[in-house]
Formats: structure tokens, sequence, C-alpha cells
């Protein structure tokens, strides 16, 4: 089972290596095919500019038949990644759900490069910031940039 | 043997499912014989062998698997007949329109095709869906691209490996317990795999389990369906009960299992109390679980002489072993004023005006007030519990009673239904404090608190009965029969006045219902 996932795995990073993305680099894999060390920076016009996320991607031995595991080891304001020492996302494809096995990671990273340029409110983590956005844009934008600067070097 | 008892016992034996009538369910059946001559009123509701509906019980119906089965079988086959389509197709459309089958009906005399494609029931249904190997394929899943590759896709052509597709539909099903929705494996794709398909391609547990479980999204479509909840149980529920009546009815219904429970809201049962309240006040228990843990710390100090004191069984009524101080556990006061007052700990008395003028107070006493009946509804949980030890303690109880007065196994079936009544009781009181907690005092509010009063008194004194060690317990056979149909025509009393006030919404609560 994992001999045809680490296949797939391999040709995704190969892929992915070839065709870099805008803002996401991804750093070079040591022993761990399932673990992916990932950076995003964060897009201009977006109160993320100028910082540097890191992120940490795990694939289940079970891939692609489940979904990969995304989450900020990077302190981020942001409705739809928790607040808490796991920095967990669980929206869109990530849900186990909604992932199918012909999805691939290039996608989950597109959508995660997405949601700092455009947060989804309705499917939050963070309720509180979600309203924030919501109803407080500027104060929120205020809230997201300080706390790029501060934690996203 | 007194005649009065083998009244009782007759009763009790021409029942033999006594465990459905200890539900209530099915009506005082098997003790009033014993009570008649002191309560008419009660009489007059419980009299008959089939009495009339009671306002606070409802129409149901417990379905096996198998009931369920061949519900759905009558149903694909009355619109197969219609249709005049194979049952196989009918299947997936009355799953694919959720079980409406008037709705699908309509429609699909407006346009049969759009309907059939929808369904992933496309003009070449009929030919059997088979592997292929298609020259040089790859994979998109595993990557694989081995010559000879055994392939598989439905009609919108994603085509994968058959291993995968395989691997795919089995974690579906076995995992995550999808069956009649289940996608294409390509992104964006949503054409539904079809039974042939899954036939085709899974192990034979995995079709087994997929069999399953189409027969529980019936249940699950349809609204006057419910599992049981109880774990392992197979039964479902039929109830008419719909959900935008449930603030006018507590619909308790009675698995083949013998588990009760809600069928608005699928906990345990909860009457008197209407399901939206049910949620509100877990939630707020919940919230301030901190406090209710304080309040609910199994052990407490005598009053008198501040030792320790443990409760170990279900009554309230405490001695303390030390300085033998008799007390109630509810309200720590002493149990002889509850002697001549009888149970004056049910209420509470709101604290006048002048404390809560300041805000302070006012959250204090709010706390104050919710911890009054928190306190109450914690109580007789945790009494129930015990109870419920006692319960297992019964039949040691009766074995040793058997022994020790000649009693038949029989003879001794009072312990048994005193216990189960006591249970049944306790939960209904712990809800009656949730529901005192939301409901506005006004003069319809009285009767509801005099009958939980009443109740608790019952509760109280034949949960005292209960716990006498066996030698005592054979004398006081006739008390405790009595005691526990008094004690049930109680619980009867308060939940008609309860369900009728609701019916009518006579109750105002402080809440939205
Ligand atoms: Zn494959
Ligand atoms: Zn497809
Ligand atoms: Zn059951
Ligand atoms: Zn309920």
């Amino acid at each position: 089972m994992s001999g045809s996932a680490l296949k797939r795995i391999t040709r995704e990073f190969a892929e992915i290596s070839a065709n870099p993305l805008e803002g996401v680099v991804i750093f070079p894999i040591d022993a761990d095919m399932f673990k992916w060390n990932i950076e995003l920076t964060g897009p201009k016009d977006s109160p993320y500019e100028g910082g540097r996320f890191r992120l940490n991607l795990t694939l289940p031995e079970t891939y692609p038949f489940k979904p990969p595991v995304l989450s900020f080891a990077t302190k981020i304001y942001h409705p739809n990644v928790s607040n808490d020492d796991k920095g967990s996302m669980c929206l869109g494809i990530l849900r186990s759900d909604a992932w199918k096995p012909s999805c691939k990671i290039v996608a989950v990273l597109e959508m995660a490069r997405g949601l700092l340029l455009e947060p989804n409110p309705e499917d939050a983590v963070e309720n509180s910031i979600a309203m924030e956005y919501k109803n407080n844009r500027a104060n929120f934008d205020r809230i997201a940039r300080e706390w790029t600067r501060s934690y996203a070097k | 043997m007194s005649s009065d008892d083998e009244d009782f016992m007759s009763d009790t034996l021409s029942d033999d499912e006594y465990d459905n009538d200890s539900m209530g369910m099915l009506g005082e059946t098997a003790d009033e014989s014993e009570y008649e001559e002191e309560n008419d009123q009660f009489l007059e509701d419980t009299k008959f062998d089939k009495p009339q509906k009671k306002a606070y019980e409802v129409d149901f119906r417990a379905l096996s698997a198998n009931d369920v089965k061949s519900e759905q079988d009558k149903q694909i086959n009355e619109v197969s007949s219609i249709l005049g389509r194979s049952s196989e197709q009918c299947a997936i459309l009355l799953r694919h329109f959720k079980w409406q089958k008037e709705r699908l009906i309509e429609i699909y005399m407006d346009g049969p095709e759009q309907v059939l494609e929808e369904s992933g029931l496309g003009q070449d249904y009929n030919i059997s869906p088979r592997l292929e190997k298609v020259a040089g394929f790859e994979c998109g899943i595993c990557c694989d691209d081995e010559p000879g590759l055994d392939t598989y896709s439905m009609k919108c052509d994603h085509r994968y490996c058959a291993s995968c597709y395989r691997q795919y539909l089995e974690s579906k099903i076995k995992e995550e317990g999808e069956a009649a929705r289940i996608q294409c494996p390509s992104e964006g794709c949503a054409r539904i795999v079809d039974s042939k398909t899954i036939k085709l391609l899974v192990s034979s547990d995995a079709w087994y389990r997929y069999e399953e479980l189409l027969n529980r999204t019936y249940v699950d479509d349809k609204q006057n369906l419910r599992w049981c909840p109880a774990p392992e149980c197979e039964y479902a529920v039929d109830c008419p009960i719909r959900q935008n009546e449930l603030h006018k009815v507590v619909p308790t219904v009675v698995c083949n299992c013998s588990h009760r429970f809600c069928f608005g809201c699928g906990l345990h049962d909860h009457q008197p109390c209407p399901c939206s309240l049910v949620k509100k006040w877990l939630k707020k228990c919940e919230d301030d679980s901190e406090t209710a843990n304080w309040i609910s710390a199994h052990t407490k100090e005598c009053p008198k002489c501040v030792s320790t004191i443990e409760k170990n069984g279900g009554c309230n009524h405490m001695t303390c072993r030390k300085c033998k101080h008799e007390f109630c556990w509810v309200c720590m006061g002493p149990w002889n004023e509850h002697g001549t007052s009888w149970y004056n700990c049910n209420r509470y008395e709101e604290k006048s005006g002048s404390e809560a003028r300041d805000n302070q107070a006012k959250s204090r006493a709010s706390l104050e007030r919710y911890l009054h009946y928190y306190n109450r509804y914690a109580n007789h949980d945790h009494s129930a519990k015990l109870d419920k030890d006692l319960y297992s303690k019964t039949e040691k109880k009766m074995t040793m009673l058997q022994s020790t007065s000649g009693m038949s196994w029989i003879e001794v079936q009072y312990l048994n239904q005193a216990s189960a009544v006591l249970q049944e009781c306790r939960q209904t009181l712990k809800w009656t404090y949730a529901f005192a907690f939301y409901l506005e005092r006004n003069n319809n509010t009285y009767i509801f608190e005099d009958n939980q009063k009443d109740l608790e008194m019952a509760v109280e004194q034949l949960s005292e009965l209960f716990e006498k060690p066996p030698d005592q317990l054979a004398q006081s056979k006739k008390e405790m029969m009595d005691k526990t149909a008094y004690v049930k025509s109680r619980r009867g009393i308060l939940l008609e006045d309860t369900a009728v006030g609701l019916k009518n919404e006579r109750w105002s609560f402080t809440v939205d219902v």
C-alpha cells in the first residue's frame, strides 16, 4: 500500500520541483517522503505581505486515498488556521469527504496560498477571527499585519 | 399469601413482557389492583387494559433490520410498477430522491431522461460494467503504467486501475461509511458510483457492508424513522412526530431492546423537558461544569458533626454514621423537618429584590438559582446511577429473600419492579429541574411544583424502603408494592400535566422553546 503511495508522492515531488508554484518553496525532503516542509510567501496586497510562513505537510500512509494534513508552523492571524500550537487547517479538499484520490498536493498548496489572499470566513476554525474579518476588516488587517511582522520573519 | 398479592402476581404473570410494562408504555397494568381502593383519581386513568393514550405518550413502532429492508422493498416495488423500470433502477432513483416517492414520480413524469441521467442511470445502464485493459494506460492515482493492467471507468470516462478504484471504494464504504452517494474518484466529477460497479469491484465483505449502509441511509433519509441509539442495537423506530412539533411534545419511545430514548433528539428519555430546553440545559451545565463539579461532589459533611459522609444508596435520607444525625442530602436540612412538612426542598425561593439590585449580587443570585436547580438535577442523576447499582444487587437480594423467606422467584419480582420504577422516576425528576429552571413562574407553575414535590417525596420513600436489609424486605413487601404503584402513578400525573401544558402552550419559558 505505502509502496504505491511512495511512487505517487515521488512523482508529485518531481512535478512540483520542475514547475514551482509562485510564492511557494518546497524544501528538500531528508528521509521521510511523507513529511514535507513548505514556505509560503505572503501575497502582495494582503495583510500577510512580506511574511514568510512555514508549513508542514504530512501525507497519510493511505495517501492518496486520504487527504494530506496541512498545518502552519508559523503563527498566523487567519480565520481558517487554528490559533494554537497546532496551526491546523481543515477545509475544502483537506476534508476527507471532499478529497478525491485524483487531487494533488499542488492543489492543496494553491488552496493554502489562495486563502492568504482571500480567507474563507464561512468555513472558519477561529470564529472570533472570522467575525473580525467580516465586520471589522480594518482591525483584522491591522492585527494580521502585526502578527506577520512579529512572527513570519 | 394475601388475596391482594395473588392479584398482583397473576397480573404480573399474564404480562409476560414484564420489561415493556415497566417502561410505562403499555400502561399500568400490573399494580393497579393494589392501589384501586386508595386512589380513585389514578384508577380513572389506568383501570382499563388498553388505556387511552396519555398526553405524554406518542405512537411508535420498532423496526428490525428486516422490517426496514422490506419497507424499502415495498416502496421500490411500488415505484417500479408505476414507472415500469426494474426494481434495481428504482432503488437508485429513490435513493437519489431521498425516498421522496411522490416527488420522484412527478419529476420523472416531466422528463425521464434527465432524472435517469442525474441519478447515474444514463442510456446504456443496462450494459454490465466490466474491467478493461487499455494500451498505454497510466493510472492517475498510483501512477502505475504496467502493460496489461486491469482498469475501470464509469460512463464519465475517468479511468483508473482496478486496484485503485477498489481501494477507493472500499475505504469509502468501510472507513467513511458511505454508500448511496459515493462519487467517481476523479476530482470535480459528481457521478455517483452505481451498485453494479461496486459489486464488480469490491470484496464480498465490503459489498455486504455496502448493502447494510444502504439500509441505513433509508432510515437516515426518512423523517419518520430514527435508529435506536443504544450501542449495537439494530432496531429503528418509526414515529410520526416531526421536528417542528418538538416544542409541543416530548416524544419518548422505547426500542425493542428496551432502550428508552427521545425520538426528537436521540438522547435518553428526557420527559417532561422539551428537546430544545434539554439542549440548552446540557450546554449550560457543560459551560458551568466547574461550579457544577463542585456541587455534584459525591461527599458531603454531616451538618452536625462535620464528619465526611459518602452517599452509597439512591435515597436522600441520610444518617450520619458517627453522630446518627438524620438529614436530607439535597438541602442538608434535618430529615425530621421533611417528615412533617414533607419534601420542601424542591422549590427555589427567589431571593428578594433588595439583594438583586446591585449587579454583582444579581449575578450571584443567578448563579445561586442555577446551582439550586443543577444541584437537584445532578442529585437525581447521581441517585439514578446508585439505584442502578442497587438494581444489580436486587437479584442478589431476591435470591437471598427466596432462601430466607421461602418465597418463589415470581413472588419476589416486586423488588425488580420497584427498582425499575425508581430509576424511571429519577430520570423524570432529574429533567423536571431543567424544565423548572427555564419555567417562568406564574399561577400554572404551582401545580407543576406540587406534582414535582409529590413525586420526589414518593421516590425518596420508595428508595428508602428499597435499601432495607433483606430480612426486613420480606416484611415490607406489601408496603413496597403499594409504594411502587403510587410512585408510578405520581409520575404519570406529573407527565400528563406537563404534556398537556406543552400541547396547549400553557407554559411560558424564559427562553425560546
Ligand atoms: Zn492505480
Ligand atoms: Zn468521473
Ligand atoms: Zn434499541
Ligand atoms: Zn429530545
